[in-house]
């Protein structure tokens, strides 16, 4: 059962990373700063470095969110998989959506599902996860705001091209502080879910820190995830958001890595996802001009309020059908049904392959050709 | 316990500021300064010449002011890396 649970769990890592490469790389990529297997592999590299450098975000998700005593290793494996399910679905449909989120909401549910409210440190979850999600997008744009203001009227003498190289080279460092950060914030997420696991299990003791093998083993997926590379959200990121110039994108990818790495630091699981969208609005309102496409912004918004009791009711579904079923076996035809539903959207999604041969071709209005209609949104 | 904890929002928005745009703003600072001094210059095909638009420009204190920067900036990121990697591990300390 323990070891069923901790699969689940890497693989929700792996498509964390997988989903959140073109976070980091996405602009340098469509900049040319850097070539697209090159950047992944960087960016792979600094999440597996990341996810050994700060335990704190770990912490709060194995032991302040749930109570440890009354969560069974069922409760874990089916928010695990309400997670899963709700980022596959999302990310399918083009729905931008945090997978911390889904993950912490997939937890949720499934503990509501299985022991009620009372078993939900709820103080924890307002302070640590909901707070940080409405605040943490408006200080990246803030921060991002400056940032932006400040680059273009130091560099303002500079000849166009002068500065766009300039900045390009400025980017590749940035971009990579991101990947690190999101090794910080996101690989932490699976090892807090893992070390609940472990605190259900009894195998470690309550509030105890995530094991060595399983900072190892969640830094490895998540950085073979990066690896493997969401090329479907890198190319609509870095070509769907055209206006981005390289002294934006740098002031962008610094606002958000040193805001995720600051908030890793405290412990508050925020969804970098957030983050960086926070920081593109920000690097548009500090330079003149620029507009802010707000209908778009808003829409995330609303996407973002719906993932957490979305996900919620996804793992509380998910409950359901292991309680029903009963014992391993239902955690086992839970993840059948994850497995089915996997194969299902990577069919789906092979009809409009994107890959690092064609991510950087010219943008004609959307990911691919079968993807479906709201792909501008998925930029998130 | 309060619901939200003033003292890490205020340290995220200060230090936030100072290392997100702070360092790029550095950054451009030192791009600045490689820019600075006589460019070169090429010539057209009628006669007028253009100013080259690479990144160097070739004053020598400008180029010495920008390593400086360059540097600041990589040293600054250590240090902060390494800060959160020193918070981030508590059972260390004990």
């Amino acid at each position: 059962m323990l070891v069923l649970v901790v699969i689940v769990a890497l693989a929700f890592d792996f498509t964390n990373g997988f989903h959140d490469t073109g976070n980091a790389m996405a602009t340098s990529i469509a900049t040319g700063a850097l070539g697209p297997r090159t950047a992944v592999a960087i960016s792979g590299l600094l999440n597996f470095v990341g996810a050994f450098l700060s335990l704190a975000v770990a912490a709060t998700i194995a032991s302040g969110l749930v109570e440890t005593n009354v969560v069974t290793l069922t409760v874990v494996a089916a928010g695990l998989c309400g997670g899963i399910i709700w980022n596959l679905v999302t990310w399918l449909l083009g729905i931008p959506s945090s997978s911390s989120h889904a993950l912490i909401g997939g937890v949720i549910g499934s503990t509501i599902a299985a022991s009620g409210g009372s078993a939900v440190l709820w103080h924890g979850l307002v302070s640590k996860v909901i707070l940080p999600a409405v605040l943490s997008p408006i200080i990246a744009a803030l921060v991002a705001a400056t940032g932006t203001w400040l680059l273009y009227r130091i560099t303002r003498s500079l000849t166009e091209g002068a500065r766009k190289h300039g900045f390009r080279i400025g980017q590749i460092g940035s971009a990579c502080m991101v990947s690190l950060a999101h090794g910080t914030n996101d690989a932490q997420k699976t090892m807090g879910v893992i070390t609940l696991a472990l605190i259900v299990n009894k195998t470690v003791a309550s509030g105890s820190n995530a094991p060595i093998w399983v900072i190892v083993c969640c830094a490895l997926a998540i950085s073979i995830g990066t690896y493997l590379g969401g090329w479907r959200v890198i190319r609509t990121l870095g070509k769907g958001l055209v206006e981005i110039e390289s002294p934006q994108g740098m002031a962008a990818e610094s606002a958000s890595a040193a805001v995720i790495l600051l908030s890793s630091s405290f412990g508050y699981s925020l969804s970098t996802t957030h983050v960086a969208t926070g920081s593109i609005i920000g690097t548009g309102l500090g330079k003149k001009g620029a507009d802010v496409r707000w209908n778009v912004a808003g829409r995330m918004a609303t996407a973002w309020v719906f993932t957490l009791p979305s996900a919620g009711l996804v793992g509380a579904a998910a409950f359901g059908i292991a309680h029903g079923v009963g014992g391993t076996f239902g955690v086992v035809v839970d993840i059948i049904l994850l497995a089915l539903l996997a194969v299902f959207i990577y069919w789906r999604s092979r009809g409009s392959k994107v890959d690092p041969n064609n991510v950087n071709a010219e943008w004609t209005g959307s990911v691919a050709p079968a993807a479906d209609a709201p792909v501008e949104t998925a930029a998130a | 316990m309060s619901w939200i904890n003033l003292t890490a929002l205020w340290k995220i928005i200060v230090f936030g500021l100072i290392a997100g745009a702070g360092l790029p703003a550095l950054f451009a600072g030192g791009l600045y300064s490689l820019s600075l001094g006589p460019r070169l210059r090429t010539a057209n095909a009628d006669g007028t010449t253009t100013e080259t638009d690479g990144l160097i420009g070739g004053s020598v204190i400008g180029m010495v002011l920008a390593a400086i920067a360059f540097l600041i900036v990589l040293a600054a990121i250590g240090w902060g890396v390494y800060e959160v990697y020193q918070i981030g591990h508590p059972a260390v300390k004990k």
